[in-house]
């Protein structure tokens, strides 16, 4: 059992280093596609984060619907808007506006992090159980059968939006 | 493991997107900053619901939020590239700083 939690440990904060890493790559670089790539190594790490949570149905539709839909999308966009390729300068806000970007950010990091550390100070996951694609399933069309077909509604909603935005006349 | 340290991780990752999203003048950087907000969202939502399924093995709710905010924000990313192609089609460029038509 300890040597699950530590296996556990380690892969979290492998995981967790590699996610921080990409994702402050994502918003510094100065390529557009290379943003876009990073972004798959921040999702892909959320999906292995699932995984130690043993929420396998999650994981599984993070990778399907971000990894194979939305960075597709993202790169669909880059290509049609014809980004440059190589590096861009002219990415980013003015020095003013990043230093204040970077202030806010801090700010609420040391906010959050202080109100996380003393509100759940060394709570335990305990014995986590896998939460088995059934049991979301049952919950899914049995308490949250309601905001499931508003779900629906709102995708087909947002895809007849956008193709009436997008489309060429 | 702690239930802080998923919330700590989220966290980082919140406030990483919140720079992006301010720092940005590119649009399609900005929603790549936006998805980075969801996701850590995500994390917390998953965090939460195994901590509860511990306690309760017939509740998967924090597993079936998550799964929720997965479908708005594939509808986000649509929509909102959609608006980003059309501004670009208007204008030749996607700098959110040259979408100031309402300033008057």
């Amino acid at each position: 059992m300890l040597a699950l939690l530590v296996a556990q440990n380690i892969a979290f904060y492998i995981i967790a280093a590699l996610m921080v890493f990409g994702a402050i790559r994502v918003v510094t670089t100065k390529n557009v596609m290379h943003a876009a790539l990073w972004l798959v190594l921040v999702l892909s790490g959320a999906a292995a984060q699932y995984i130690l949570l043993a929420a396998e149905f999650v994981a599984i539709t993070q990778v399907l619907v971000y990894l194979g839909a939305i960075i597709v999308l993202f790169l669909f966009g880059i290509m049609l808007t014809r980004a440059k390729t190589g590096n861009d300068d002219d990415l980013d806000n003015k020095k003013a506006a990043k230093f204040i970007g970077a202030g806010i950010g801090v700010l609420l990091l040391g906010l959050m992090s202080y109100s996380l550390v003393d509100g759940f100070k060394d709570t335990e996951f305990g014995n986590l159980m896998v939460q088995r694609t059934t049991e979301v399933s049952d919950s899914i069309f049995s308490t949250y059968l309601l905001p499931f077909e508003v779900l629906s509604v709102l995708l087909l909603a947002a895809l007849i939006g956008a193709i009436v935005i997008a489309r060429r006349d | 493991m702690f239930l802080n340290q998923f919330l700590l991780l989220a966290a980082i990752l919140f406030c990483i997107g919140v720079y992006g999203v301010l720092a940005r003048k590119n649009g399609v950087l900005v929603l790549m900053s936006i998805e980075l907000i969801l996701n850590a969202v995500n994390i917390n939502l998953v965090a939460f619901g195994a901590y509860w399924h511990v306690n309760d093995m017939a509740n998967v709710s924090g597993q079936v939020f998550a799964l929720f905010v997965i479908a708005v924000a594939a509808a986000e990313v649509g929509v909102g590239l959609a608006l980003v192609l059309l501004i670009y089609r208007n204008r030749q460029s996607i700098d959110i700083d040259d979408v100031d038509m309402l300033k008057g």
